[in-house]
């Protein structure tokens, strides 16, 4: 088993689709928190499949679209020091600050490299020992344990030059805000990679505000079932958190990684991009960690007042209040090349993905606007 | 950004080790999976393994799925 393909296979999903078909028959407003979801409902065309009482809608969850542009612009200040190469994940390199991009200012001469994994920050480190290594440091609760194994890994080689910039995000506070808005939301297809991390404890404030939850992998099939069992609890009249993605993420999620998370860093409030401060739902290396801490080590504060691009209603997309298609800068001014707001940044951003692969509304005519 | 690819596990030294997936092979931080076993498959991210996949699970699922009649009903997923 490939665990990939066997999930791609056409003929189920139809038969699939066939038996949401036909036991939809409530309105279910659901919502895909993670971008990784967002990729694969419109690049197999799932919308187009369901019947007209479901309709899906994309979440916050891209973290490169939620990096604040006081957290690129920090980046961008720490690039611009002789003694700093800054490493960060190729996503994050073309997403605008407030003047420039990390791209732009590679251009101008700052040492700014692409890396798939901070392990490989910290080997930059050993073999420049008279450079200050600093990883940019972004990404939900998937990404941040890896982040802390690498503090772990510097610690165990006895490397002093590896510093974090955290820019990582959690997910709880931001279901909170979610859960706060007055936007109507029945269900959540929640991301199955954080929650092979955190476990299904997060969902429960969802679940107790009556919110059905179901934990999906990221294939084709995996999404569709995800709707079919939302389906199936409104239906049946519950909520709760149903888990599909049973072949890795569990409801007590990965304990080796909660208990690293735990040790290594410590809650922060952060500032998503388009949405504002969410009280501790950011992360930097705890004081017993505070060594590899850029901003203690650099002595640097990460600005907490944003302000979006005129225009732009990323801010409404990333709460699920309107769709890419509704802003006057889709297509127009923002493209993936030259991206004006938080959604069109990233490969996984909301407005990115509808550029990409289409992005029409249900029933929408190829040209109709 | 939360993208993640499952590959065979066919080396440990420590806490590394060398993953497959076709015919790549990348190496691996283990930390986060310290019950990982050669043989196995893990979920990669960034480098790292963030967790294990249960071959058991992934068939229960497919089989489910799979029972499905084209106008038939597919049985209720297990809790």
């Amino acid at each position: 088993m490939k665990y990939m393909s066997e999930f791609r296979d056409g003929g189920l999903a139809k038969k699939v689709v066939s038996v949401i078909e036909r036991e939809s028959k409530k309105n279910l407003r659901i919502m895909e928190f993670c971008g990784g979801h967002t990729i694969t409902l419109l690049k197999y065309g799932i919308p187009d499949l369901l019947p007209p009482s479901i309709e899906m809608v994309s979440g916050p969850g891209c973290p490169v679209c939620v990096t604040s542009k006081g957290e690129i612009d920090t980046a961008i200040e720490l690039s611009k020091r002789n003694d700093v190469i800054l490493a960060s994940f190729g996503d994050m390199i073309r997403v605008p600050g407030t003047e420039k991009s990390l791209l732009q200012a590679k251009a101008e001469g700052a040492d700014i490299r692409i890396l798939y994994s901070p392990d490989d920050a910290v080997k930059m480190a050993k073999e420049n020992r008279e450079k200050k290594i600093v990883f940019f440091a972004v990404g939900f609760e998937t990404t941040a344990p890896v982040t802390a194994a690498s503090i772990k890994l510097a610690e165990n080689l006895g490397v002093e030059n590896y510093f974090v910039l955290s820019a990582h995000k959690t997910t709880p506070g931001i279901l909170g805000a979610l859960l706060a808005d007055e936007v109507k939301l029945d269900a959540f297809v929640c991301p199955g990679h954080v929650t092979a991390i955190t476990g299904t404890a997060i969902y429960a404030p969802l679940t107790d505000a009556g919110k059905r939850c179901v934990v999906s992998g990221f294939e084709p099939l995996d999404i569709l079932t995800s709707i079919l069992m939302l389906v199936r609890q409104v239906n049946k009249n519950i909520a709760k958190t149903e888990i599909e993605y049973s072949r890795v993420a569990t409801k007590s999620g990965n304990l080796h990684a909660q208990k690293l998370m735990k040790e290594i860093f410590e809650p922060i409030d952060a500032l998503w991009r388009g949405i504002g401060v969410v009280k501790g739902s950011g992360l930097k290396p705890s004081t017993a960690y505070s060594r590899f801490d850029a901003c203690e080590q650099f002595s640097l504060k990460i600005p907490k007042d944003d302000k979006e691009t005129k225009g732009c209603i990323c801010d409404q997309i990333l709460r699920g209040k309107s769709k890419p298609t509704d802003c006057k800068l889709f297509k127009t001014a923002c493209s993936p090349d030259e991206p004006v707001g938080a959604c069109m940044v990233s490969e996984e951003g909301t407005c990115s993905v509808y550029f990409r692969f289409g992005g029409m509304q249900k029933g929408e005519m190829v040209g109709a606007k | 950004m939360c993208l993640a690819v499952p590959m065979e596990l066919i080396e440990i030294n420590d806490f590394y080790g060398v993953a497959r997936m076709g015919g790549v092979k990348r190496d691996v931080n283990l930390m986060l999976v310290p019950d990982a076993k050669i043989g196995d498959y893990v979920i990669i991210h960034a480098g790292s393994a963030i967790s294990l996949l249960s071959e058991d699970e992934a068939r229960k699922t497919l089989d489910l799925l799979n029972s499905i009649e084209d106008i038939g009903s597919i049985p209720e997923k297990g809790e």
